[in-house]
């Protein structure tokens, strides 16, 4: 049997939601691996692009901001934030963005601003940068998560970026035209979100997890009913990952 | 410097600069994005000429943002993103502030900030988009309703309207314009007429100097008259634009400039760990920036051997094989 780690699963896994064609917005981490592995085996139309405005870059390297002179070289083109965020709302493109966050409620709001009081917090995070703006105007994101119950939580202590906001058209009726929440891909799994009341159930569970563990592991109840085995990286999947995406390992640890 | 008769009334040294046109509780904007291209030689002159109570606004001006807040420069702060990617995912010396109540801040995201530079520069007070909408951002003012009444404060962060060319119901949030009384910008080729050419993403770096009252440039490389204008659809701003420059080789360090040099991946990790305690940054400081007396001092200080491992790859503009762990 292959032997592979959490993060690999999670890439490979987010990696199998990304169509043929879909211009994808990769933030750093293992979105950007994600993205990478997608286009090399599902979606070779897929155009990978960052929000500082890298469009297709080589990444013959690995970025570790997406600020990284290794998001501007070997392009299509290069300009700024403000072309990039024309981009992920083009009325044109399909486009599908990686996000991460501290905390998910379960219509897919998260939150990367702070836990506890906004003005005098517990802890504070980096903040919106631009998932605010690629929540509002993507046609979907997927968002990586570790599954804990501390980060899939009933209330967000500060809603930074809208998902399905609090569920049915509540998102349309804001005036977020398009988009919303498409997937959270954890290191329990994957989760989608009901077509009518945009709440999040469990789509599959990784090889070795059980529904149990992801329910305990998730601050509210969890519909379940759907929920079957995800299937595990395929030799290609891994191999593409490790030899050509991180072959420097900065990311994606492989097992010991 | 020779070749530069046209510019010469607008060339200045870090502190000349700092000394005309930086003063306490000025507002400021910095170009750069996480941990490239960050104005870093002219932040460090502003850090040793003791300027305080600035009113930072930023989009993702990791490295250069976090040290300004560190060495208590920064009264106010407008921001998206404090983070510098896999060397910080949250800037320690802001996040510190933040928990402290030491700062006050007012949080927006990358799309709007750029927005409301680009407003100021087209000379408009608002622009509207839809990014935001429901969310905190909108919801939580950061700053108090004394902050409100200050110079270049806005009055209020957000406001809504109704889309008043349809008959349908179409909301969407205004943003205020920002018009900082200093913008300042990192370029890699100044040419020696004045013309500024940026080379790789340029992030919001022309929206922020062409809002602003007044810029300062810094640059790698100046470049003769005819090089500079053989190819003007690469260059960036033009020289009326451009109040002071400064040649400052490396000016940069330890953020990246594209097609000159790397970030340095262990002075950011030196900061990094630094930055985790009150005292052992305040080593920093000491050792770094109130203990050189100039740029090429601090270059020296990095040391040869690391100013040619990060030195960039003519074709793919990085240092390709670098350690960055």
């Amino acid at each position: 049997m292959l032997k592979y780690s959490n993060s690999e699963m999670m890439a490979i896994a987010a990696g199998r939601l990304i169509s043929d064609g879909d211009i994808v917005f990769a933030g750093t981490g293992v979105s950007m691996l994600a993205a990478t592995v997608a286009k090399r085996i599902y979606a070779p139309r897929a155009v990978v692009f960052f929000e500082t405005g890298g469009i297709d870059p080589a990444l013959d390297e690995i970025p570790m901001t997406v600020a990284d002179l290794r998001v501007m070289s070997g392009t299509a083109l290069n300009s700024g934030l403000i072309e990039a965020f024309s981009t992920v709302g083009h009325r044109k493109l399909h486009t599908v963005a990686f996000l991460g966050a501290a905390q998910v409620d379960k219509y897919g709001n998260l939150n990367t601003t702070c836990i506890g009081d906004y003005y005098r917090p517990e802890k504070r995070f980096s903040g919106s940068g631009g998932g605010n703006d690629v929540a509002s105007l993507a046609s979907g994101v997927i968002t990586f998560m570790q599954h804990e119950k501390r980060r899939f939580v009933e209330k967000l202590d500060y809603l930074t970026s809208v998902g399905w906001y609090r569920g049915g058209s509540s998102r349309q009726e804001l005036g977020l035209k398009r988009g919303g929440a498409m997937a959270v891909v954890t290191n329990l799994g994957l989760l989608h979100f009901h077509e009518e009341t945009k709440e999040m159930y469990l789509a599959e569970y990784f090889p070795g997890v059980t529904v149990d563990h992801v329910q305990e592991n998730t601050g509210f109840a969890l519909d379940v009913s759907k929920a079957r085995e995800a299937a595990p990286p395929t030799a290609e999947e891994l191999a593409i990952l490790r030899e050509e995406v991180d072959p420097q390992g900065l990311i994606c640890k492989p097992p010991e | 410097m020779t070749g530069c008769s046209e510019i010469a009334e607008k060339l200045f040294s870090l502190d000349q600069a700092v000394e005309k046109f930086i003063y306490d509780g000025c507002q400021l904007a910095i170009g750069g994005f996480t941990i490239t291209r960050n104005p870093m030689a002219l932040i460090y002159a502003i850090i040793r000429k003791g300027i305080k109570d600035l009113h930072l606004v930023c989009h993702s001006n990791g490295q250069g943002m976090d040290i300004l807040v560190g060495a208590g420069c920064v009264k106010r702060l407008e921001i998206a993103y404090g983070g510098n990617g896999r060397y910080a995912p949250t800037c320690i010396r802001f996040r510190r502030a933040v928990e402290t109540g030491k700062l006050e801040f007012e949080d927006y995201s990358n799309y709007q900030m750029a927005l409301r530079f680009l407003a100021g520069s087209l000379s408009i007070p608002f622009i509207p988009t839809r990014t935001g909408l429901g969310s905190d951002l909108i919801r939580f003012e950061g700053f108090s309703k004394s902050t409100r009444n200050e110079e270049k404060v806005a009055g209020r962060k957000y406001a809504r309207i109704d889309n008043p060319f349809s008959p349908e119901t179409e909301e969407v949030a205004l943003l205020p314009a920002l018009n900082p009384d200093v913008a300042l910008i990192h370029a890699q080729h100044v040419g020696e007429e004045g013309t500024v050419r940026i080379k790789g993403l340029t992030f919001a770096d022309l929206e922020q100097a062409k809002a602003a009252d007044k810029v300062i440039v810094t640059f790698e490389e100046i470049v003769s008259r005819s090089f500079i204008r053989q190819d003007p659809d690469q260059n960036s701003l033009a020289s009326f634009f451009v109040d002071a420059y400064v040649k400052v080789p490396y000016g940069a360090h330890p953020t990246a400039c594209f097609n000159f040099y790397d970030y340095d991946p262990g002075h950011l990790n030196l900061y990094r760990h630094m930055a985790e305690d009150d005292g052992r940054f305040e080593d920093y400081l000491a050792e770094w920036v109130y203990g050189v007396k100039s740029h090429e001092e601090y270059l020296g200080k990095v040391g040869i051997d690391m100013l040619l491992k990060i030195k960039a790859s003519p074709g793919v503009g990085y240092a390709p094989g670098l350690d960055r762990k």
